[in-house]
């Protein structure tokens, strides 16, 4: 590879060097080699095909929506799928496929503010925990186990019940049950990096610890987060789905898949479309998380993906 | 060479032991404390006024401030925690609102049904899960190990509620295999003695034969589901500690003496991962207790997953926090038990 800097460089030369030149490149070559190992891994490419689609129909659901989602049509209710109705009508006789690609929005929505909210409590609650070592690192990690101890979605019901129904509530309770899981790993990823030579390194150059935390710390811990959160994904799906299925997500008339379930579960026996096709939508949305998830990890963290 | 063990160093490994198991002992304490202390506060918070629900709302005000008082509204944050704690202990949870009966009476009559539920679902789980996993870590990257691949992906994408009706839809609207929800035929209701609380359980102790049969017909495909899911797990987990096993090298070892597959598999590195698989099972009984919230309200199962919801939505305060402290108490004890199994039974770890 020595040689390359003589010839006309392509644009992939550039990343792949073994002697990259500036920072930039340096990151911008690691960023792609993990694009390559991702590449190859097919299931993982079409676990994030169905995402990016997702977050199409999500972004043009007023264009891509034969109907709007709330319109009734008692008339025509639950109506089997036909080239008018492609997935069905439900008991109000509103079109299931508009309302499913509506439903994307709030799916989404709140996937993407979980999967926002718990790692970023979790980081803060592990680094300090083990940078800080000491009674902090045991209180924290105290507190870690006696919500690691509990029954997830048992405990998110109980929030929710106290917190009043709503997307709101069952985003903060789905986030309030998450984070220990990303506290732990967190707080081992610490312990790990906290005597490292360029910790001391930076310390004896006068960084104090708030900014060897944020700086240094926070960085290294991030990727092995990512692959977790990924991983984790589908199951905030399912639960938001569940919580939505109890009435204590989304509120009607909002289209949220879980609740669309709970819609059509009277009706399983004569007309299945209404629950099964909510349930199917939900079913590949957090495939393809899991998809994506096992495919960022062997990029991302090559020692777990052995396992 | 090591030198053997003397006196000392026996006394030092007790002490360690002890000290250890104090820890896990204390722990425990810690972790009950907050479980009662989060409910609690979850409790405390809600919007809904737990006296009006107890006075309702045509009280007088002279009635409504009584029963504040009576309740122990008017004390300090502290103490009200101290009396919840007392109560919790002493297994009272207050009176449920929805069902007027004390809290734990309605637990101990629900909580069989959901234990019989997840019982039968971790034993499938356990009966098919370890087999595969085990075949899948054997033959790696063969046809079972693709097929546990497939069903574990599955099982981690399919929302259980939803995989539940499509089961009814199929085995009991189309096909008509198995009982529909409910336990018991109603033809059946109330006709074996109830012993356990578990059906299946009391219609064998009462040889009563056509009762087991319906009991069970009601019952598998609620417990498939659940086996479904825990199996999901047990596998993938039996998987990865086989695979372990079978790179060491005492396996090799084996292999070289001349010692036949099948030994090598089941008499060596099996035998090896039997401990952590406890845990595993352990957990997956555990959160089949949870995961049965969602199942129970499909199959309209009358046990305590369903009873919390259905407080839940009555705004039953009381009940709610009972049947949570009641799955958190289990967890908790479940956890606490495979610790104890791993400590008493893998003498590496003494």
């Amino acid at each position: 590879m020595s040689d390359t800097s003589s010839k006309p460089q392509s644009r992939r030369d550039w990343l792949l060097t073994d002697a990259p030149l500036t920072r930039h490149q340096a990151r911008l070559g690691a960023f792609y080699q993990g694009w390559l190992t991702f590449r190859a891994n097919k299931l993982a490419m079409l676990g994030l095909i169905i995402l990016i689609l997702l977050i199409g129909m999500a972004i043009f659901a007023p264009w891509l929506a034969p109907q709007s989602p709330f319109a009734q049509n008692l008339a025509g209710r639950l109506q089997p799928p036909s080239p008018e109705h492609w997935l069905g009508t439900d008991a109000l006789g509103r079109d299931i496929m508009s309302r499913l690609i509506y439903g994307s929005r709030i799916t989404l929505f709140i996937v993407g503010t979980v999967a926002l909210i718990a790692p970023v409590i979790g980081l803060f609650i592990g680094t300090v925990a083990g940078f800080a070592g000491g009674w902090v690192d045991q209180v924290l990690m105290r507190i870690t186990d006696i919500f690691l101890a509990f029954p997830k979605l048992i405990l998110a019901l109980a929030f929710v019940a106290a917190l009043g129904p709503g997307i709101g509530n069952a985003v903060l309770a789905l986030a309030l049950t998450g984070w220990p899981p990303y506290a732990r790993l967190a707080r081992a990823e610490t312990l790990t990096i906290r005597n490292a030579d360029f910790i001391a390194a930076a310390r004896l150059q006068g960084a104090g610890r708030m900014r060897l935390l944020i700086r240094h710390i926070w960085p290294l811990c991030i990727s092995s987060l990512i692959v977790r959160v990924a991983l984790d994904m589908a199951g905030i799906i399912l639960s938001a789905a569940g919580l939505g299925f109890l009435g204590l997500g989304a509120q009607p008339p909002m289209p949220e898949w879980g609740a669309m379930i709970s819609d059509g579960r009277i009706y399983i026996l004569d007309f299945w479309w209404v629950a099964a096709m909510p349930g199917l939508a939900i079913f590949i949305v957090s495939l393809a998380f899991n998809l994506l998830g096992d495919g960022l990890r062997d990029v991302l963290d090559p020692k777990g993906a052995k396992q | 060479m090591i030198p053997p063990p003397t006196p000392s160093d026996r006394a030092a490994a007790r002490r360690r032991r002890f000290r250890s198991i104090g820890g896990t002992i204390l722990s425990l304490v810690l972790t009950l404390f907050g479980l009662l202390l989060v409910t609690f506060i979850i409790g405390r918070v809600m919007p809904i006024d737990p006296v009006l629900k107890v006075v309702g709302d045509r009280a007088t005000q002279a009635q409504y401030d009584a029963a504040y008082v009576a309740m122990g509204l008017d004390q300090p944050l502290y103490i009200q925690f101290y009396r919840y704690i007392t109560d919790v202990l002493t297994g009272d949870f207050g009176r449920s609102i929805s069902t007027g009966q004390l809290v734990v009476d309605d637990i101990r009559r629900v909580f069989p049904a959901t234990v019989e539920l997840a019982t039968l679902g971790t034993l499938i789980g356990v009966l098919v899960g370890v087999p595969l996993g085990v075949i899948a870590a054997a033959r790696r990257g063969g046809i079972v190990d693709q097929i546990a691949r497939v069903v574990a992906l599955i099982g981690y994408s399919m929302p259980i509620f939803w995989l539940g009706l499509m089961g009814l839809l199929i085995f009991y609207g189309i096909l008509g295999w198995v009982g529909g929800p409910g336990r018991q035929g109603i033809i059946y209701d109330g006709m074996v003695p109830n012993v356990t609380g578990m059906i299946l359980a009391d219609s064998l102790l009462a040889g009563d034969w056509d009762a087991f049969r319906d009991a069970f017909s009601h019952i598998i495909l609620p417990a498939s589901l659940l086996g479904y899911f825990s199996l999901a797990y047990i596998s993938r987990m039996t998987r990865s500690f086989m695979l372990e096993q079978l790179s060491a090298e005492y396996v090799t070892t084996a292999r070289v003496k001349g010692m036949s597959e099948r030994r090598v598999i089941w008499g060596h590195a099996f035998r090896n991962i039997a401990i952590p698989l406890v845990t595993v099972i352990a957990l997956s009984f555990g959160s089949l207790l949870e995961g049965s919230v969602l199942t129970e309200i499909i199959f309209s199962w009358p046990g305590l997953g369903q009873y919390i919801t259905k407080a839940l939505l009555a705004g039953d305060m009381n009940a709610v926090l009972g049947g949570t402290v009641v799955i958190g108490v289990c967890f908790v004890l479940l956890n606490l038990f495979s610790d104890l199994l791993y400590r008493v039974l893998d003498p590496r770890s003494k």
